[in-house]
């Protein structure tokens, strides 16, 4: 059984209340923090546990946490992001439904640590019943003296709010959830100047995700060092890793990094195998924006070795032949799943949520979900696997986001590994439109099948 | 049919309950930046009115000290706004990978036929509008649909639970 720091209570009863959570030892690093350390002390701390931003990106959030600037006279902001919306990821959601306070906790001890009086939890909107939970346990926590002023008698005051977002994946990038909060549209700034510097309201920010700011409760806990001791490399700690699609049991595994893929896929601790006996046909490793990759490049390095559920294990051979740990989201595909269709599906969800500034983007992603849809739909023609190859390309690393890669790269790397399913498609058109979905009607794609279970 | 132009954009009420909630919520940013409290603004409005008409924005906008269009733009660019009447009951089915792996569009489907009406129409008592929308961060539950205003989620749908579903929603309605 792997060790679980964030997911340790998760099965306690009543563990989303404040009583409970305490009775487990929560706020305790809380105490720490602000009874024993300093500000600069947390942040250190952070840095020597190797944590890497769970949102997607990995940056390492000690870095990040030091890089804020700190002018005299001006107020500096903690932001959480909470807007998960990218397709395949849940872990936030199911974080904050379960164990809210641990959120809380870290929210106080990361806004001490960066010297925040004012700090943000910004939720997608569409997430009503956790932003309920959140502002209960933040009531809880007020009442029990961690919030507010003087908390603990320690002189530090921190005000802790819920922002609501309107429904818009966009806000999930930093710099357009920082237009949001301010009141606008989420349209993404161009950077520099990074939000350590200018922020939310023109003030030093740093934004991280829910996970992220829970981590920090184990780190302080049990000190950087400890937590660098778990994993692999430069992947330290644990990772919430949200599983679904054509799995025996989907759901939030909360894992030791550097577990391999295939433990993960098929052992009865976490995913217990492909659904209905059927065989693994490909896996999105992390959330929609990432590379999808046929079995055989999920369960094993193009050098034969063990794919690992790791940051640099699972992004081993570059795009070619691997793919991205991103926010975790483990989508698996078993053999009757039409990829055509998933891409379509995915470029329908990129060309919806484009915010419109960057043509790159706005136009391409709509370009790219107009072909798909026609491939899809028996109207395709050979040369336009080339073509969305070509407008991928356009749009990757030319827009103000990464809004723009994340549309690209599923688009490409479906065409990279399954070319011949698209071409199924053009050459087989009536059988293409009236196949019954989740049935196939065509070749199984993988060449060994049965040297990849 | 309810379709937005048989509607008459008339003045709207704010109740008092829905005013204490902005002025909860303006005080919850620096003075000045009282334009932070707009989406939630507009969430507690919806919540209230159904829907977003033109004057009820406008009261928005005056009661925040800001600009009609900041309003317009703000309602108009976020997916959870409706700017035209929806039933009483929203259901909105999650239509993304994850979700449809598991048979996301055959719940759209049966959706339709059981009520009827298409994607973002209204059904001819008022009661239920149906739409699909992006990723509701649910994925390894799916198939996902919610409801507003409280936004309720329902997981692991089958045709039959989405039956059981409405007929209690409609229960509901006429009790």
């Amino acid at each position: 059984m792997g060790r679980r720091l964030l997911l340790e209570h998760i099965n306690v009863p009543g563990i989303n209340t404040f009583d409970v959570y305490r009775s487990k030892g929560g706020y305790a690093a809380v105490e720490k923090a602000l009874k024993t350390l300093t500000p600069d002390e947390v942040v250190e701390e952070v840095k020597k546990s190797g944590l890497r931003g769970r949102g997607g990106a990995g940056f390492p959030t000690g870095m990040k946490w030091s890089f804020l600037a700190k002018p005299e006279g001006v107020p500096r902001y903690l932001v959480c992001n909470a807007d998960e919306s990218e397709p395949g990821t849940f872990k936030d959601r199911y974080l904050m439904t379960h164990i809210p306070h641990l959120l809380i906790e870290g929210m106080i001890i990361a806004s001490f640590a960066l010297g925040a009086k004012t700090s943000y939890i910004y939720v997608r909107g569409e997430m009503m019943p956790q932003i309920r939970i959140l502002e209960k346990a933040i009531a809880e926590a007020r009442n029990a003296g961690f919030l507010g002023k003087n908390i603990l008698g320690t002189g530090y005051d921190l005000e802790l709010y819920v922002q609501p977002g309107g429904g818009a994946y966009i806000c999930g990038e930093e710099t357009a959830l920082i237009e949001s909060l301010e009141g606008k549209r989420g349209n993404p700034r161009i950077k520099p100047p990074f939000p350590a510097i200018a922020g939310l309201y023109g003030c030093p920010t740093v934004v991280n995700n829910v996970e992220s700011i829970a981590a920090t409760v184990p780190i302080i806990r049990d000190g950087g060092d400890e937590y660098a001791k778990i994993g692999i490399g430069r992947s330290t700690g644990t990772k919430l890793i949200s599983a679904s699609g054509n799995l025996n049991k989907p759901g939030v595994y909360e894992i030791e990094l550097g577990v391999p893929v295939e433990e993960f896929i098929y052992s009865d601790e976490y995913c217990g195998g492909i659904a209905n006996g059927k065989r693994l046909k490909a896996v999105v490793a992390g959330g929609s924006s990432v590379p999808i990759l046929p079995a055989n490049l999920i369960l094993k390095t193009i050098n034969n070795e063990s794919r690992l559920m790791s940051y640099e294990s699972l992004s081993d051979g570059g795009f070619a032949t691997g793919s991205m740990m991103g926010s975790g989201g483990f989508i698996a595909f078993d053999e009757d799943q039409c990829i055509v269709r998933n891409t379509w599906n995915f470029a329908r969800f990129y060309h919806h949520e484009s915010c419109g500034q960057c043509s790159p983007c706005r136009e391409g992603t709509g370009w790219m979900e107009k072909v798909l849809h026609r491939l899809e739909h028996g109207h395709g023609k050979l040369s336009d696997m080339d073509l969305l190859v070509d407008v991928s390309k356009k749009i990757e690393g030319n827009t103000i986001c990464p809004l723009g890669d994340a549309a690209a790269w599923p688009v490409a790397s479906a065409i990279r590994h399954f070319r011949d399913e698209f071409e199924w498609h053009v050459t087989n058109p009536a059988e293409a439109v009236s196949r019954n979905f989740g049935l196939a009607h065509y070749a199984d794609p993988l060449n060994k099948p049965e040297e990849v279970v | 049919m309810l379709r937005v132009e048989n509607v008459t954009h008339g003045p709207v009420e704010f109740s008092a309950a829905l005013l204490n909630k902005f002025a909860d919520l303006v005080s919850r940013y620096p003075e000045g930046k009282q334009k932070s409290a707009l989406l939630p603004a507009l969430h507690e409005t919806q919540a209230e009115l159904g829907w977003l008409s033109v004057p009820a924005m406008d009261k928005v906008a005056a009661y925040l000290k800001i600009e009609p269009i900041e309003v317009y733009e703000v309602a108009s660019f976020y997916t959870m706004y409706f700017l035209r009447p929806q039933g009483k009951y929203m259901l909105e089915v999650c239509r993304t990978g994850p979700c449809c792996l598991v048979g996301a569009e055959k719940i759209m489907d049966h959706i339709e036929q059981t009520l009827g009406v298409k994607e973002g129409d209204v059904t001819a008592d008022g009661l239920f509008s149906w739409r699909g929308v992006e990723c509701l961060a649910a994925c390894g539950f799916g198939p996902v649909l919610q409801i507003g205003p409280e936004y309720t989620f329902y997981e692991n749908l089958t045709t039959e639970s989405v039956d059981k579903l409405i007929s209690d929603l409609k229960a509901k309605a006429n009790n």
